[in-house]
């Protein structure tokens, strides 16, 4: 399953480079990267290639943050794919908490990260559906 | 397990209520003697007939004496209220507080032995010994709190480090090097350590820390708890104002259920801020003082504007100085918010119940129309993040239900990230009221 750090940050300017600074002086590749604002504060969402260090590497510079486990899930580039797998969701019941993606080039496509309170479970019904769901081992490797 | 109970003068400090209020009386006389060679005294007393020491003839003879304020001290500066011939004082404090005017308490040297030794009874009731090693972290200069209690440690035969407060790295090597077991300090100087000492490379298990001090700004039961949980020590707490010399008024013993008040120096009454009549033991009031054993500057039943009530029934350490519980606010602290009264501390109480959230906090008042705005801001606890969004809301909504139940008002709160809020090395200033500007 992918891993993302989830980090607590204040809305107010330079935080971002903080994080940034923090995982570029731990050698620390970051693939992705997306904000979730909620007025004071906000959550920085990463995916990076050594989740476990980028953490500790966070933390000593005293950043609150936490490794959620979430879906990377594989898009073909065509029109309406997005929409095809997001309305799958309600389908099951199940609610997105957010998403956001990337293209990746060596999959010629992009990838979609997306929160869901039981990953596992809908890991399982997209496999079904014939969707490529990510190991957070290939992910690092794209 | 408890500490040895131990007496600088068992004597004194055991006194039964019958010899106290003698002594008192005597003591008063002296007092009113004093305070009517003071311009200002004179006039006061002349006004309600008391001419000599010898119009009081009881105890009860205090309460026609009308109250002294902090405006009577500031409208008597320089010298309204010196009792003594300059020649004969050795110190004086001042203080210029937030009107700019300042205050002045003399100090002949009798005054001054006699506050150091309420200092040195306060600190053996604590059980420090002259085997102790007592870092002084608290301001030294016109603070009285610096000073007070480096004369009394000194006094005791403890080695005294006069430190002074900042440079933690300092401090820290200070407290390894000389295997400090005391420390004097305020609170929040004391977290600050507890949030530096790893990232200075100091453990807590390399020190030798026993006991602490904490005081000069107001701190929780909470506070406490956590100071004492994370270096491993005692807390105890103390009172004291410049006014009525500086530390030493009142001071926990081992049993740290409340600080007694050294009734033969001072006289204690409690009051209803609005009315001003006196109060009996056990109702909130503010608490009134008249000095027994100073010459240079007597102050006659002074308001301190502390709000605290006195704790009833006998403390097991045998004392019979009754004991005042931990100041629950002053009454010119209190914040009018939409018509009601709020302490600062009852809100700091809240904030360190909530696990989740950090030890800094910042009350934020401001004007949205005619309404009264509060914001509460608080620091995420970094170790007790599981990284959701909905556990932050849920936090949020938690700390607003909480200190509706506790204030009546519903604040707005805010989460900030670790370490972002203003932290002070000193008083902490935890306040920001936008309203007045308006
Ligand atoms: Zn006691």
């Amino acid at each position: 399953m992918a891993k993302q750090i989830n980090i607590f940050v204040d809305n107010r300017a330079g935080r971002i480079q903080k994080i940034a600074e923090s995982m570029s002086l731990a050698n620390i590749n970051i693939r992705a990267l997306a904000i979730q604002d909620r007025g004071e504060f906000g959550l920085v969402k990463l995916i990076v290639n050594k989740p476990d260090k980028a953490v500790l590497a966070l933390q000593e510079k005293g950043f609150a943050c936490g490794i959620k486990d979430v879906l990377a899930v594989v898009m073909e580039d065509k029109p309406g794919g997005l929409y095809q797998l997001l309305k799958t969701f309600p389908e099951e019941g199940v609610n997105i908490l957010d998403a956001y993606g990337f293209a990746a080039e060596t999959i010629k496509g992009s990838v979609f990260f997306i929160e869901v309170k039981d990953p596992a479970q809908m890991t399982a019904f997209l496999q079904g559906k014939g969707y490529k769901v990510l190991t957070d081992q290939e992910i690092y490797e794209l | 397990m408890k500490e040895k109970i131990a007496f600088r003068d068992a004597q004194k400090e055991c006194i039964d209520g019958q010899a106290l209020r003698k002594y008192q009386l005597e003591r008063l006389k002296e007092t009113v003697g004093h305070a009517l060679r003071t311009p200002f005294y004179q006039h006061r007393l002349n006004k309600v007939g008391i001419r000599s020491s010898d119009d009081i003839r009881s105890l009860k003879d205090l309460e026609r004496i009308p109250f002294t304020t902090k405006d009577d001290l500031r409208e008597s500066y320089p010298r309204g209220l010196l009792a003594t011939d300059m020649k004969k004082v050795v110190r004086v404090h001042t203080s210029s507080g937030t009107t700019g005017i300042p205050t002045v308490i003399y100090h002949t040297q009798e005054d001054l032995d006699n506050w150091t030794e309420l200092v040195v009874r306060s600190i053996v009731a604590c059980g420090v010994t002259s085997d102790d090693v007592f870092q002084n972290m608290m301001t030294y200069g016109m603070f009285t709190g610096g000073l007070g209690l480096h004369y009394g440690a000194e006094r005791l035969g403890a080695l005294v480090i006069p430190s002074g407060s900042g440079n933690t790295k300092r401090q820290l090597q200070l407290m390894k090097d000389f295997r400090t077991t005391v420390v004097h300090a305020t609170p929040s100087y004391m977290f600050h350590f507890s949030s530096k000492i790893g990232e200075l490379g100091f453990t807590v298990e390399e020190l030798n820390l026993k006991k602490a001090f904490l005081g000069a700004e107001p701190y929780s039961e909470n506070t406490r708890k956590k100071i004492e949980e994370f270096f491993k020590i005692d807390v105890y707490n103390s009172y004291g104002l410049s006014e009525m010399n500086g530390p030493g008024v009142a001071f926990e013993c081992i049993y740290k259920t409340g600080m007694h008040l050294w009734e033969d120096a001072y006289i204690l009454e409690m009051i209803d801020p609005e009315t001003k009549k006196n109060l009996g033991d056990d109702t909130q009031g503010e608490l009134v003082l008249t000095t027994l054993c100073r010459q240079a500057t007597p102050l006659l039943r002074y308001r301190t504007r502390d709000l605290t009530t006195v704790v009833k029934g006998n403390c097991p350490c045998g004392r019979t100085h009754r004991r005042i519980s931990r100041i629950a606010g002053r009454t010119d602290d209190m914040l009018i918010i939409s018509g009601v009264n709020v302490f600062p501390s009852q809100i700091e109480q809240v904030i360190m119940k909530i696990p989740e959230v950090g030890n800094n906090y910042q009350i934020y008042l401001a004007k949205e129309g005619a309404l009264d705005k509060l914001t509460v801001k608080v620091e995420l606890y970094s170790k007790l993040f599981s990284g959701d969004l909905q556990d932050l809301e849920r936090l949020k909504r938690k700390i607003q239900d909480e200190l509706r139940a506790s204030i009546v008002i519903t604040p707005m709160v805010e989460l900030h990230e670790p370490g972002s809020l203003p932290e002070f090395e000193l008083k902490a200033k935890r306040v920001v009221d936008e309203r007045i500007k308006i």
